[in-house]
């Protein structure tokens, strides 16, 4: 693949909190359009891969963080970068569903408003509404409160505010690990759909989502050096999980720990 | 200890049916009886200080009731004299005087003003203080500022009283030499200042119960920090900050010390915030103070004014609790 077909590339990214390292020289690179999913046991620093993504961890202020983090052509953590302007770029979904205490229309033009969206706002709220599977539900109810909706509901509400500021990249942090399965199968549905036009990272602690979605996978590991996670085996999904090269990798996914 | 007795009796029936079962049977009676009777032990002291727990809230229950008890008696045997009506909606107040009047918005106005112009002060500035402590210091100022700010509570309001009068009141008057030694400005500046610590510790308390997840919500999208602070966090907190605001009025109204030495004890119904007024608490405090006879009509002014300041701030109390219980469950 051509390097202009990753749409992130992580280069040696380390990353560690009030010194301690959390993520290991991780070097991984996201193709575009596609699902690529991070496993990996508890610990092991897939969520902290995760938020190095979007600078999220500028929000920790003990984390630090070295190595680079390619997008668009360019290193996110490169002096110079805003970092909000980063996170518009790349959306995110948060492990619970986490709507604005406000209406569900108010929480999907949140991102546009603060972006100073000029277009039709209505429009682009059913757009996005409807980007993830949700218009049908609410359509009739756009300003009641979004925390009246179930949890399912609010975790897709989560992803249409999500879409609104139409970002190229979605990051998705253990989004159904507090749903139950059939609202969880109706996220994986909806992340297929979006995987046409977006990229989707998402780390999971459930093996068949992994599985079942993703056109990657990257298994992370840490172990008792406390050196913090690092990637044991990047590949195709299909791959990873009938014949892993690294049996480590193989011990995890046959169910032996974690 | 009917059933105690069943049980052993029924033990020494079934002796033939295996002495695992009689052993069960007798230990399981006996420890019956023994947690009743130690249960007894337990129970009287228990019914004890609960009673006397009882007796304890009664009390102050009782004084709440005592208080309002003679305010209504004392208020009732004055508006047997002084027409209600005339009471309150009258403007000048001069009990005091030969020519006696009872027209308590003077001193309703000056107390509405000096407490509208210390929100003008406390409510701003203790917003603001408390978005700085919640969204924008870091830890380490956020645990120093914070407890210095309430030490600032715990200033005798006298002490805030004398520093209205003589260090606020001459710098406006260095300002403009029309305003008066007394005046309500000097003394609302003061009491904002007094209030403002409240303002900012309760609604930074209310700001910081907001979930971590709504502001990483916000931040996912590209937002700033002071779109997360006032588009995010003050309205998801606004049950908490209205509620800090309207325990602020309240407190203003009742505040007694500072409008009674700083704004003067001139009953004026005006709202020039530049000359001398007297608000209700001062009222009270100068015929309290006075040698007003008791029992005559000037002394049962006190009950009258007293009820009506009683009724303003219970309103607001539970103005303030009906805000909080309605807009509670604005996140989870």
């Amino acid at each position: 693949m051509e390097a202009s077909d990753f749409i992130i590339q992580a280069d040696n990214l380390s990353v560690f909190y009030s010194g301690k390292p959390a993520v290991n020289g991780v070097t991984l690179d996201v193709p575009s359009r596609r699902i690529t999913a991070i496993i990996g046991p508890s610990g092991c620093g897939k969520s902290t891969l995760l938020r190095s993504f979007n600078r999220m961890n500028d929000l920790v202020p003990t984390a630090s963080v070295t190595g680079r983090v390619i997008f668009q052509g360019r290193n996110i953590y490169e002096p110079g970068v805003d970092p909000t302007e980063i996170r518009y770029l790349i959306g995110m979904v948060f492990q619970r569903p986490n709507p604005f205490p406000k209406s569900i229309y108010d929480n999907v033009a949140f991102g546009p408003r603060i972006n100073g969206f000029r277009g039709n706002m209505s429009e682009l709220v059913e757009q996005s509404l409807q980007g993830a599977a949700l218009w049908d539900e609410v359509k009739d109810r756009l300003n009641s409160s979004a925390l009246a909706l179930s949890g399912g509901q609010q975790q897709r509400l989560c992803i249409a505010r999500a879409l609104a500021v139409e970002p190229s990249v979605i990051l998705m942090d253990e989004p159904c690990s507090a749903l139950d399965p059939i609202a969880t199968l109706a996220i994986e549905q909806l992340m297929q759909e979006l995987s046409e036009q977006y990229s989707i990272i998402i780390v999971t602690h459930n093996m068949q989502q992994a599985a079942r979605v993703s056109h990657n996978t990257a298994f992370m590991l840490s172990d008792e050096r406390n050196i913090g996670g690092f990637l044991v085996e990047y590949g195709e999904s299909s791959r990873i999980f009938t014949n892993p090269q690294d049996e480590r990798t193989e011990a995890y996914i046959t169910g032996r720990f974690g | 200890m009917a059933s105690d007795h069943t049980g052993l009796d029924g033990s020494g029936n079934g002796a033939g049916s295996g002495s695992g079962n009689n052993s069960g049977n007798g230990s399981g009676g006996g420890q019956a009886g023994r947690a009743l009777r130690g249960g007894w032990r337990r129970v009287l002291p228990e019914r004890f200080i609960s009673a006397f727990l009882i007796v304890c809230t009664l009390m102050s229950v009782l004084t709440t009731a005592g208080i309002i008890f003679v305010l209504l008696f004392q208020a009732l045997q004055f508006f047997g004299e002084v027409s209600f009506i005339e009471f309150i909606t009258g403007t000048r107040w001069t009990p005091l005087f030969h020519s006696k009047q009872f027209g308590v918005l003077a001193l309703v106005s000056a107390t509405f003003l000096t407490a509208i112009l210390s929100m003008v002060v406390a409510l701003p500035l203790g917003l603001l203080s408390a978005i700085f402590l919640s969204e924008y210091a870091p830890e380490g100022a956020r645990r120093v500022i914070k407890p210095v700010l309430e030490v600032l509570a715990g200033i005798p309001t006298v002490v805030y009283g004398y520093f209205a009068l003589l260090f606020v009141t001459p710098l406006l008057q260095r300002i403009s030499e029309d305003i008066f030694v007394f005046n309500a400005m000097s003394a609302s500046i003061v009491m904002g200042i007094m209030i403002l610590p409240m303002v900012a510790s309760l609604s930074e308390d209310a700001m910081r119960a907001v979930p971590r997840s709504l502001r990483e919500g916000a931040y996912a999208l590209g937002a700033t920090k002071l779109e997360v602070a006032t588009q995010v966090v003050v309205p998801a907190a606004l049950s908490g900050i209205v509620s800090a605001f309207i325990l602020a009025v309240s407190r203003a109204i009742g505040e007694t010390m500072i409008v009674t030495i700083a704004a003067g004890q001139t009953p004026n119904f005006t709202f020039n915030p530049f000359v001398p007024i007297e608000t209700m608490t001062a009222y009270i405090v100068q015929v309290s103070l006075g040698d007003t006879p008791t029992g005559t009509l000037e002394y049962k002014t006190i009950f009258a004014v007293a009820l009506l300041l009683f009724a303003i701030t219970l309103v607001m109390n539970l103005l303030s609790q009906y805000v909080v219980r309605r807009f509670r469950e604005e996140y989870e």
